[in-house]
């Protein structure tokens, strides 16, 4: 299938599924997909967010975003109630930048550390401590130590939390009437209605071949 | 993690009998089970009775610092030559405890122990608890706590700048560093469990606040994939951190010149000792808890052999700390090292150095008996000595080494007074406190990670 597709789900961030900007558009009932009839590929784009399917086990969900993955959707995501490898890696999502960060977040908190005590110690406020040279360096150690361990730590955490764009109140994946159940035992894929491959009646068709319990569309 | 994510772990004829998790449970009951006990179920009494006591203690130690505060160190029972009584004891000693939680959140993640699971979340609020009491006892034991910023390097009108040459300087930046991580270690352990909360809750200002707390947390793959980099990463950074933080508390004691306490033997025996009291306070504290909480299909007796185990490994890596201590003051052939374990032995606080042995030494031997393992009440009540041994071997490690030195001019005696006493006592009142608060507000299981080791969460291979 094609690769190129593929290498846009290799960068961490914007692009990407459900991370994108969502803006708010016209509202519109929510319709049961078996019943509503078809409007036009355009419209659906304005307003809605995607089309949703239920599953009831972790076995069940996998398998559909591996299908549907192989049915050319990009703009999929899953949600769980806790992490499953195989599920972000079912949807092409397997590359993260966070690990660079922290290692930045790292080096530059030890290097920030040991400088300081460097500027400090030899340059600002030098005190004589036992015939000790200025620049007694193995001293400095356990303090560079712990200011690499925090600047990491905190750009791991914070780091995690704006790649995750989060805090963030408002999605529209909450409108759907079953998503509560997704922090409790429920399985969902979203296939969103900006895919290049989007047709509404087709992903409905596709996802309920997929041993989906329920289809629904998700309103923005 | 990143191999076999969703492996129950049941392999062995220990595991059979004594399963991590009771198989008969599922998602559905897992997250049923763990939230009502914060959100619907009805407060026990004995909650009511465990916080009311605990809060009075709470009380007296916002009373004894008050005191402190207004008279002076002079309160306390420390003077020269005995500077550090039970006060800077008492730092190291709830320092300590808190490293069995980042042991078990830790390092257990990354040796890949899934039994971990249905204790971690407990051992880092224990953690954090306990932090911050050890926190308070270097700040008021400076004698002038109002100025404990000066301990941080700002610049200031008084053109002075502090000393990173002195351990006490390490020190600083370790604990501090150590509650901030730990802080957001179990903050982000508890978002997706935040959003359970949120999606469970009935009442609007419970639902308003975990919300809050949860950040809009839907549990989608892209965002559990960089979690879970995330909570690793932090497993990885956590790992040496907590190791250097008791490494630099015994860096306070080995780098000074005192005899008793000029020993390279120091990092490695204080951070066993640490996990050793630490592990005990952890049973300690869970034995009661999933009695009456009827956690124990989550926390199996598994649980219970496993750390009644590290409490034995880590046992004899400290009853080799206390030989190598009296061989170093021997061989050394330096006389203020063998008059220091000579007075240890047999001083005025020989009784405490005995108490000591038989606490830590003895009584964790029955350990080595399966049946006596079995039996929570005797893990209980051995938990609850060698939590005491800890706190005895931090008093001799103390007290013996500066109250005899080098010239028996300076010679004196120390004894805790009772503001020394309404100090400790109310620390713990304090500890409990946030312990009651905790396990009443939030999940002192982590309900996600224990879904991840249920059996129908593994994913079939295609």
């Amino acid at each position: 299938m094609a690769d190129e597709r593929d290498k846009s789900n290799l960068s961490d961030g914007d692009e990407n599924g459900d991370d994108r900007e969502v803006t708010p558009s016209p509202r519109r009932p929510v319709t049961s997909s078996s019943s509503s009839p078809a409007p036009s590929h355009r419209h659906h784009r304005q307003t809605l967010y995607g089309i949703m399917a239920e599953f009831e086990g972790p076995n069940e969900l996998v398998h559909a975003a591996r299908k549907t993955y192989e049915a050319g959707y990009r703009r999929i995501n899953g949600y769980s109630p806790y992490p499953i490898e195989e599920l972000w890696e079912a949807i092409g999502f397997t590359h993260s930048r966070l690990p660079l960060i922290v290692f930045i977040g790292g080096l530059l908190g030890g290097l920030a550390g040991f400088l300081m005590q460097y500027w400090i110690e030899v340059i600002e406020y030098p005190i004589n401590v036992g015939g000790k040279p200025p620049n007694s360096w193995p001293a400095f150690i356990p303090i560079t130590f712990e200011c690499t361990v925090l600047v990491a730590a905190f750009s791991a955490v914070f780091g995690m939390l704006f790649l995750n764009k989060l805090p963030q109140p408002y999605h529209p994946v909450f409108n759907a009437p079953n998503f509560a159940m997704a922090t409790r035992d429920r399985f969902f894929l979203v296939v969103e209605a900006n895919d290049a491959e989007y047709d509404h009646d087709k992903v409905v068709e596709l996802l309920k071949s997929l041993n989906a319990q329920e289809v629904v569309d998700v309103e923005v | 993690m990143a191999d076999e994510p969703n492996k129950p772990y049941m392999e062995g004829p220990m595991h059979s009998t004594h399963p991590v998790i009771d198989p008969g449970l599922t998602f559905a009951s897992v997250t049923d089970k763990i939230s009502s006990i914060v959100l619907t179920r009805r407060t026990s009494l004995i909650w009511f009775f465990g916080f009311a006591i605990s809060f009075a203690l709470f009380q007296l130690m916002l009373l004894a610092i008050t005191n402190l505060v207004f008279v002076g160190i002079g309160l306390w029972g420390v003077n020269v030559p005995v500077a550090w009584g039970i006060d800077i004891l008492n730092f190291v000693w709830w320092i300590g405890i808190g490293h069995a939680g980042t042991l078990i959140s830790a390092i257990l993640l990354l040796l890949r122990q899934r039994w971990r699971t249905s204790i971690n979340r407990f051992a880092e609020a224990m953690t954090l608890f306990a932090v911050a009491q050890a926190g308070m006892y270097p700040v008021f034991h400076l004698g002038r706590p109002w100025l404990m910023y000066w301990l941080f390097p700002y610049p200031n009108t008084m053109g002075i700048w502090p000393q990173f040459r002195s351990p006490l300087m390490w020190d600083v930046f370790a604990v501090s560093t150590y509650a901030t991580v730990s802080a957001m270690f179990w903050f982000v352990g508890l978002i997706p469990d935040f959003a359970t909360l949120r999606d469970r809750a009935r009442s609007k200002p419970f639902q308003l606040i975990y919300g809050w707390l949860a950040m809009g947390w839907r549990g989608s793959a892209r965002h559990w994939h960089r979690y879970e980099t995330a909570y690793l990463l932090l497993a990885g950074l956590a790992t040496p951190l907590v190791l250097s933080v008791h490494t630099i508390v015994s860096f306070d004691f080995a780098v000074g010149i005192i005899p008793g306490w000029h020993a390279t033997i120091f990092p490695p025996y204080f951070v066993a000792g640490a996990i050793y009291a630490g592990f005990a306070m952890v049973l300690l504290l869970t034995i009661p808890l999933r009695k009456l909480y009827g956690l124990e299909a989550f926390i199996t007796m598994r649980h219970m052999h496993n750390m009644a185990k590290v409490m034995l490994a880590t046992g004899l890596i400290v009853g080799y700390g206390y030989i190598i201590e009296a061989f170093f003051g021997w061989y050394s052939g330096n006389r203020y090292e063998r008059y220091m374990i000579w007075n240890r032995m047999h001083g005025p606080y020989a009784l405490y150095y005995w108490a000591l042995i038989l606490c830590n030494i003895i009584t964790p031997q029955f350990l080595w008996s399966k049946k006596l393992r079995s039996n929570v009440i005797v893990l209980w009540i051995i938990s609850l000595i060698v939590s005491i041994g800890m706190w005895l071997e931090r008093f001799v490690i103390v007290v013996t080494s500066l109250h005899r030195d080098f010239l028996p001019s300076s010679w004196g005696q120390y004894q805790p007074t009772q503001w020394d006493w309404a100090m400790y006592v109310g620390t713990i009142g304090f500890f409990f406190t946030l312990l009651f608060l905790f396990i009443r507000f939030l999940p002192m299981i982590s309900i996600f990670e224990m879904r991840t080791i249920l059996p129908e969460a593994e994913v079939e291979e295609e």
